[in-house]
């Protein structure tokens, strides 16, 4: 038969090998994807913010997942203990495994101590979403909000995660900002370590 | 050589997820409830212990009598506590990472809803091949 072949054919998914996996996927397929996923969570809810916490929850199960399957593959089993350890975990590590390159900016916040800020000039779930005049302040940017979420919580670091529009003069287009606040339990963790 | 052991997989929430008494000695009725009881109790210096250091393996953290509790913590903080009386360090090593490669199959999985108990009976038996294999 033709095609008959070289792949091996396991019969349990534990007995295949975690391997490398595929280095890129098909963006349009993605984003055919992604839309049906915010099309069929927009038939379900009432209202935008139960729209933006079923994206987020979506987006906190990949997380969860992505977290485990790089800290084994890309740091060599090591864990992140400390807080900018994770954040520039999540900045460089995900993202490139994730969008294909590092996240354009990680900031903290001047007005908080518990806050950071990751930005990006346009998130790629974004690319080809427009949002209705009438939906006001919502953010498809909420499932990678989610994924961030998943990454710190299971790692240890509580945090409420939320993605922004931030206009900024001279760009037609706003910048996103995603949006760090970690629990009082992380930061009061950080300064015991020292 | 019989050898008692017993392997429990902890999730983020302090729930067990996997339970299973892997040592080849024979098995007496009231050793298994003691051996969950030492594990248990060992969870509260994992986790005090987890936050010192970036490593996954954290060797021997407990003892009970002449048993000794070792433990290997995920990045996503799921514990995998075994407790043994053998002395072959590299032996238990190589046996978490192996577990670990399995567990991760397992949470890839979308239907697996992470923290909740681990079914699989193939899991269950490519772990009890991989202690006899390596402890």
């Amino acid at each position: 038969m033709i095609g008959t072949g070289k792949i091996k054919q396991y019969a349990n998914v534990l007995d295949k090998p975690l391997g490398k996996g595929k280095q890129e996927v098909s963006l349009s397929a993605f984003a055919f994807l992604f839309s049906e996923l915010v099309q069929y969570n927009q038939t379900q809810v009432d209202n935008i913010s139960e729209l933006e916490t079923r994206l987020e929850d979506a987006g906190y199960a990949v997380g969860a997942r992505v977290l485990e399957l790089l800290c084994h593959r890309d740091k060599g089993n090591r864990r992140e203990t400390r807080l900018l350890g994770i954040l520039s975990f999540v900045h460089s590590t995900v993202w490139k495994v994730l969008f294909g390159k590092v996240a354009d900016s990680l900031e903290k916040g001047t007005e908080h101590e518990d806050e950071y800020m990751i930005s990006e000039k346009e998130l790629l779930v974004n690319r080809f979403i427009s949002i209705p005049k009438d939906m006001g302040t919502f953010h498809c940017g909420a499932f990678v909000a989610g994924i961030v979420k998943g990454v710190l919580e299971n790692a240890g670091f509580p945090a409420v995660v939320t993605a922004h529009f931030v206009p900024v003069e001279g760009q037609q287009r706003p910048r996103t900002t995603i949006l760090i606040k970690f629990a009082e339990e992380v930061l009061r963790r950080e300064a015991r370590l020292g | 050589m019989t050898s008692t052991a017993c392997f429990i997989i902890v999730s983020r929430n302090d729930i067990p997820i996997y339970e299973a008494e892997v040592g080849s000695a024979a098995k007496r009725e009231d050793a298994a409830q003691l051996h969950q009881f030492v594990l248990h109790a060992a969870l509260d210096i994992v986790q005090d212990l987890a936050w010192t250091t970036s490593a996954m393996f954290l060797k021997a953290i407990d003892r009970f009598n002449d048993l000794v509790v070792s433990v290997y913590v995920t990045a996503g903080h799921t514990r995998f506590m075994l407790l043994h009386d053998s002395r072959n360090e590299d032996g238990i090593k190589s046996f978490f990472q192996e577990v670990h490669e399995l567990y991760i199959k397992i949470l890839l999985n979308p239907l697996y809803l992470p923290g909740s108990r681990i079914t699989s009976s193939h899991f269950d038996t490519k772990v009890r091949a991989l202690a006899r294999k390596y402890l």
